[in-house]
Order: C-alpha cells, then sequence, then structure tokens
C-alpha cells in the first residue's frame, strides 16, 4: 500500500498531424498512399532525405515526457496556455486515449469529468438523463437511485425534472449536467475546465461543492483557466507548455511565474508606456498614447504599490465636446473590477476637449494596487449621456512589490488586491 | 480498505489484445442504458411512433407478394406466400437494421467515445440489442397471420429462441467489423445501404432454398441468414425440410464472423478516441 495516487513516467502522446486535421480518411485516400507511397518515399530516399517515411507523416508530441506523482488526497491544479497538452494528459489519464510512450500508474478508482453533460440526449426528460448520464460516468444504478433527490435538489430543477431537456434553458441543462457529475464519487476525480460553464452564483456553489470533496480526502486533478479557482482550490500545480511540464511545485508560485510570461509576452512596447496608436479621424475621440509617470514627469520602468505616480492620457478629439469626463479600470486577469475611477461624475471634474491632440493626467498620490498584474480599461463619455470610446482590455499593467508598510512583507496577488495606508494599534479593554 | 484499491495500469498497448470480457461484464448496466436509451429515443418525433417497427417488414411482404407470390410465380414450399415471406421477413428486418445501426454507432457516439472511457464494445452491442423490441413487435404481428391463415407452430419453436441468438450473432458480428472500420474510412456509411440491399437478394427470403439441391443447398449456409431464415420457417411453419445441416454452417458461420470481428474491434479500440 503507498500514499501515491497517481504516478506517471515518461508520457508522451504523438499524433499524426494528417489524421487529425481531416478528420478522417477515406478508402481512396488509403488506397491512394498505398500505392504512390513507395514511389514517394524512394524519391524523398534518393535526394538524400535518411528516413523517406518520416516526411509523409507530419507528427506532432502533444505529450512529451511528462512525469510527475500525485499523492493521496492531493489536489493539483494544471495550466498552461491553449494548445499545450493539458486536455491530452487527462484523456490519457482517464484511458479515453493511450500514450504513445511511457506509463501511468493510477492507485483508485477514476472519475473522469472531460465535459459536463457528456451523452445526455436532448429527447430524454432530466429524470432520465440523470440515469443515462450517471451510468456513462460510471455510476451504478442503485448509487444513481440513492443520491437522486439529492442531484435534482442541487441542479434546482425540481419542476423540469420530467420535462425532455431539449427544452431546457442553458443554464438549466449546464446545472443539471455539473449536478450529476459532482455527485460522483470516486477515489480519484479528473476535472476539465468543467467550472467555465453557468452563471456565477452556480460557479460559486460548484466551487464550494469541489471543495467539499477536496476535505474528504479526494485526490484531484484540475484543469482551468481560470487561476482564483486553481489558486482556491490546490495546493499544487502543474504548468505545461508545448507538451512537456515547464514548472511544477507550490500553487502561489506557479500561477504567479506563469502569470509573469503570459504578461510578458503581450505588450510591445517600451517600459512605462502603456498603449499607443494612431490618429483615428473618424472617431470623435480615440486614444493616441497611454503611459505612466512619476513625480519628475519620467516615464516610469516599473510601478510599485505606493508609488506616487499618474497616468497620463494622450488623446485626439476631431471635434470640440464639452463636459467630457476619463475613466479608468482596473481589473484582475480573471476580470474582478478591482478599482474604477472617473473624471466625473466621481471626480467632479468636467473637461472640455478642445479639437486636436490634448492630454490628461490621472495623478495618485499612493498607487493602492497590491503587486500583481492586472487589465486596464479605459473610457471617455459624457456622463449620463453617452460613451464616445470604451476599451475594457486595453494593456495589462504589472504591479511590483514594495514593502510599503516596513515590515519585510509586501501586500501582493491574489492574497489582497489593493493596499491601503493604515496602521495598527492595540486598545485596551478596561475591566 | 486502500490496499484493495485497484491500480489502473495506462500504457501502450501492442498487436492483439484480449477482449476484456470481464470488464465488459462490469459495464453491464451502461448497456443496459444505453439499450434503453436507443429505444426511447428512436420514435420519438414521430406521428407512427413504434409501428414503423411492423410497417418496415410488413409492407415488404406485401410487394414482395405481388412481384414474386403473383406474378413470377416463385414457389413457398407449399405455404401461403405472403406468410412464407413475412415468416422471413421478421428475423431478417431484425438482422439488417441491427446491422445498419451498429455500423455506425461508434460514428454516432463520437462525443461519448471522445469524452469518456468505457469498454466500447458495449456501443454497437446496444445499438444490435435495442432491435429486439421492434422485433417482437413484428413477431406479434407474424402470430397473427399464423392464426388468420390457420398455421400452427410446430414443436421445433422450442427452438426459436437459439435462432433468434444466432441472428443476433451474426448481425453483431458483421456490426463490430463494420462500425470500427466506418470510425477509419465514412466510405463504411454509403456501403451499408448497398450491402444489406445485396444481402437481402442472397438470401432466401423472397425464395425457397430448396431451390437449390444438396450439397449446395448446405453450403449456401455460409451466408448465416440462410440458416436463420430456414430456421425460422422450420420451426414456426413446419417447412417439411428440415434445415439441421444449413443452421450448422450458419452457426460456424457467424461465430467465426462475431469473433473476428470482436478481436478486430478491440484491437482499434485505443485509435477511436483520436479518429472518431
Amino acid at each position: 500500500m503507498s500514499d501515491i495516487a497517481i504516478n506517471t513516467d515518461n508520457l508522451s502522446k504523438q499524433y499524426r498531424l494528417g489524421g487529425r486535421l481531416h478528420k478522417f480518411r477515406t478508402l481512396r485516400d488509403t488506397l491512394t498512399d498505398f500505392f504512390t507511397l513507395p514511389f514517394r518515399r524512394t524519391k524523398s530516399l534518393l535526394r538524400g532525405k535518411p528516413d523517406g517515411a518520416a516526411n509523409m507523416n507530419q507528427t506532432i508530441w502533444a505529450l512529451r515526457e511528462v512525469s510527475f506523482e500525485v499523492k493521496r488526497g492531493e489536489v493539483v491544479g494544471i495550466i498552461g496556455p491553449n494548445g499545450a497538452g493539458k486536455t491530452t494528459l487527462l484523456k490519457i489519464l482517464s484511458r479515453i486515449t493511450e500514450p504513445t510512450e511511457g506509463f501511468a500508474e493510477i492507485h483508485g478508482r477514476v472519475g473522469s469529468l472531460l465535459e459536463v453533460g457528456t451523452g445526455f440526449h436532448p429527447e430524454l426528460t432530466g429524470r432520465e438523463n440523470i440515469y443515462l448520464n450517471g451510468a456513462i460516468l460510471g455510476m451504478k444504478k442503485a448509487e444513481i437511485e440513492q443520491k437522486f433527490d439529492e442531484i435534482v435538489d442541487f441542479a434546482e430543477i425540481e419542476k423540469f425534472i420530467d420535462t425532455p431537456v431539449k427544452h431546457y434553458s442553458s443554464g438549466m441543462y449546464v446545472r443539471l449536467a455539473f449536478s450529476v457529475a459532482a455527485h460522483l464519487e470516486p477515489e480519484i476525480l479528473i476535472i476539465d475546465e468543467v467550472l467555465a460553464v453557468g452563471d456565477a452564483a452556480f460557479q460559486r456553489k460548484c466551487l464550494g461543492k469541489m471543495r467539499d470533496d477536496v476535505k474528504e480526502g479526494r485526490t484531484v486533478l484540475f484543469v482551468s483557466h481560470n487561476l482564483a479557482a486553481i489558486d482556491k482550490l490546490c495546493q499544487k500545480a502543474i504548468w505545461i507548455d508545448k507538451g512537456r511540464i515547464n514548472m511544477s511545485g507550490s500553487t502561489v508560485e506557479v500561477i504567479s511565474a506563469y502569470e509573469k510570461t503570459t504578461t510578458d509576452r503581450k505588450s510591445g512596447y517600451p517600459p512605462g508606456v502603456l498603449f499607443e496608436a494612431p490618429i483615428n479621424e473618424k472617431q470623435r475621440c480615440s486614444l493616441r498614447r497611454i503611459e505612466v509617470v512619476g513625480t519628475n514627469d519620467q516615464l516610469l520602468q516599473t510601478l510599485h504599490t505606493g508609488d506616487t505616480l499618474a497616468f497620463r492620457i494622450h488623446y485626439h478629439c476631431s471635434e470640440k465636446i464639452s463636459s467630457a469626463a476619463f475613466t479608468l479600470d482596473f481589473s484582475t486577469p480573471m476580470g474582478i473590477r478591482v478599482l474604477r475611477l472617473s473624471s466625473s461624475p466621481l471626480g467632479g471634474v468636467y473637461l472640455d476637449l478642445p479639437k486636436g491632440e490634448g492630454m490628461v493626467d490621472c495623478i495618485f498620490e499612493w498607487f493602492p494596487l497590491a503587486a500583481g498584474i492586472y487589465k486596464l480599461g479605459v473610457g471617455i463619455a459624457i456622463p449620463h449621456r453617452e460613451w464616445l470610446l470604451e476599451v475594457r482590455d486595453l494593456s495589462d499593467i504589472t504591479v511590483s512589490e514594495k514593502d510599503v508598510y516596513s515590515s519585510g512583507f509586501s501586500p501582493q496577488c491574489p492574497r489582497t488586491l489593493i493596499a491601503a495606508q493604515h496602521s495598527w494599534q492595540h486598545v485596551h479593554l478596561k475591566s | 480498505m486502500e490496499s484493495d484499491a485497484p491500480v489502473i495500469v495506462v500504457k501502450p498497448s501492442k498487436g492483439w489484445i484480449s477482449l476484456k470480457l470481464a470488464e465488459l461484464w462490469k459495464y453491464r448496466e451502461l448497456l443496459y442504458f444505453l439499450t434503453w436509451r436507443d429505444i426511447k429515443v428512436r420514435y420519438k418525433q414521430t406521428i407512427l411512433g413504434a409501428a414503423w417497427a411492423i410497417i418496415q417488414p410488413f409492407f415488404t411482404m406485401v410487394v414482395f407478394s405481388l412481384f414474386f407470390g403473383k406474378l413470377a410465380k416463385v414457389p413457398s414450399d407449399g405455404l401461403p406466400y405472403p406468410i412464407f415471406a413475412y415468416a422471413a421477413l421478421v428475423p431478417w428486418t431484425f438482422f439488417a437494421n441491427g446491422l445498419n445501426q451498429s455500423s455506425n454507432s461508434l460514428v454516432g457516439n463520437a462525443n461519448l467515445i471522445r469524452k469518456v472511457y468505457f469498454p466500447r464494445l458495449v456501443v454497437p452491442f446496444s445499438s444490435v440489442i435495442s432491435g429486439l423490441v421492434d422485433f417482437v413487435l413484428a413477431f406479434i404481428v407474424l402470430i397473427g397471420m399464423m392464426l388468420v391463415y390457420g398455421i400452427f407452430p410446430t414443436i421445433n419453436i422450442v427452438w426459436l429462441p437459439l435462432l433468434l441468438l444466432l441472428t443476433l450473432v451474426s448481425g453483431l458480428g458483421v456490426g463490430l467489423w463494420l462500425s470500427a472500420l466506418n470510425v477509419q474510412f465514412r466510405d463504411v456509411r454509403y456501403t451499408v445501404p448497398f450491402l444489406i440491399q445485396f444481402w437481402l437478394f442472397a438470401t432466401p427470403i423472397a425464395y425457397p432454398s430448396s431451390l437449390l439441391s444438396e450439397p449446395w443447398r448446405t453450403l449456401y449456409g455460409i451466408n448465416p441468414m440462410v440458416g436463420v431464415v430456414e430456421g425460422f420457417r422450420w420451426a414456426l411453419l413446419g417447412t417439411d425440410t428440415a434445415p439441421g445441416p444449413i443452421i450448422v454452417v450458419s452457426t460456424l458461420v457467424a461465430s467465426a464472423i462475431l469473433v473476428s470481428g470482436a478481436f478486430y474491434f478491440k484491437r482499434m479500440e485505443k485509435t477511436f478516441a483520436d479518429i472518431v
């Protein structure tokens, strides 16, 4: 008996590009290949290529030499860009597809959820689909019967249980599908991006349910682009890129390293410049350039929590605009808005914009965002009337760590999103 | 408790592999639910509903009776032609539908195959079995017709379940081959209707196998449906020539197709999720 739940050794998976792109081959293709392949091979051999066959079938390693270990009861998050091989890894571990090389050992009953509602049939009722889907996911009939009420309760669809699911709203459909899946009780749970569905309230409920599972000591392998969910649920994370393990370790470390690369890749502007664009005469208002400047009007290479700085917006107007307002939005990469500032009505400053180019500063005495990565959004509006311009995801900004409280620690994501100048005092009770 | 946790080893498989029938048995509830789904869904949103199960063989019988029975005067082993043809069409329809459904089953359930693990044999298996309901409905009509014609089954009717099993084995065997091939070569989808039509005329449904003389008649059993059709007539309608040798040949052939189909299917199974 060991405390290892999953152990993989050099797992690799190779796909034939042709086989994957043209979903299926016809007999004719195979016959033509059969007759022409020898000639093509000889040709490429004659041209001095050592292995003629290699060129014939272009292949790609979707997964390459992936080795890791998951202990019993551990919750491990898998992150990485699209096409990195995360889903392929899960498919191999759930035995849907075979590895090309290497092996994995899995100790315990596996339940895998690569999709919610797999096998749901639109013509069948909610009740019937619960049984069907449960059986497909590997539940016994007795087990489904026993949990039936719980499943219906969790999905909040009592009234529609005998309605064919084709008449369900997409929200109801997803809730029912997830609910069946959530009541699967394997020792090892493999989940692929299923929390990306449903409304926010239901997502929270699912996360709660998953947290309960984790408390029960279940081993979970969890792929998601929702870094906040990974951070909340997982102690360990594995970062996969181009089929290989790029980094594995504690969730906080892996996520912050991962976030760094995703933002570095994005911006092509010099340090301190967040955005640049040519004049757009067609628009009444357009953004020319956005930069971060320090107290001496110099571009800031890096910005820190607590810095005194200004966001400088260069704009262009094709006509005179009176009583305009600028807005600045800061939100997390997951899209949670942290801070929104506007010159008016919130700031009480109404701006008359001249025709041509101009410049507006939004000045921070003490920049309040904790160290981390944020998305910047900018808008120009006539308050209460219209938006002249609104860009939600204009640029990413990285706030660097700073020991603003002189404690040796700095406020940083995801522990906190903002920081404030404050102090602590012990107040003695009079007794 | 943890010590008896099963260890699953995931590794590349090579060559011909075992059928893992024990695992298939473990998934029998899934087989039941998929069959049940196929039955429930089959006639949803149709006006005639389950009547389709009867219309198909019945109207084929009417057409056959008109053209082969009345016009061409095809012999019918001394039986009224309509019941002669219909007794053969009932198992034939079960076979043909099972073959058709199972050969398209893997492609039709592609979403399942790409997302969930289970022994893939369950899929074509359930599509053949779900045809049993249609068979029963058509069979009830057959009983009705026997009453109308005043024909009573012989004692040989005890063999009927085995003959039905032979039909199932034939349909599943061919279905396994075709479903696995269909994943890789979609040509199969277009071949199947043609194949079924051809097979219909290669089986003594519109005519009796007694047109052939021995040993050709026994050899005819290489087509497993010959054994089935002649067996049904013999067991139910009491045709005088016992088709024993034909059925033996048919059973051997059908079993060979089933076993080879199952192994071929199992061998191709690992590629299904990637190319379906």
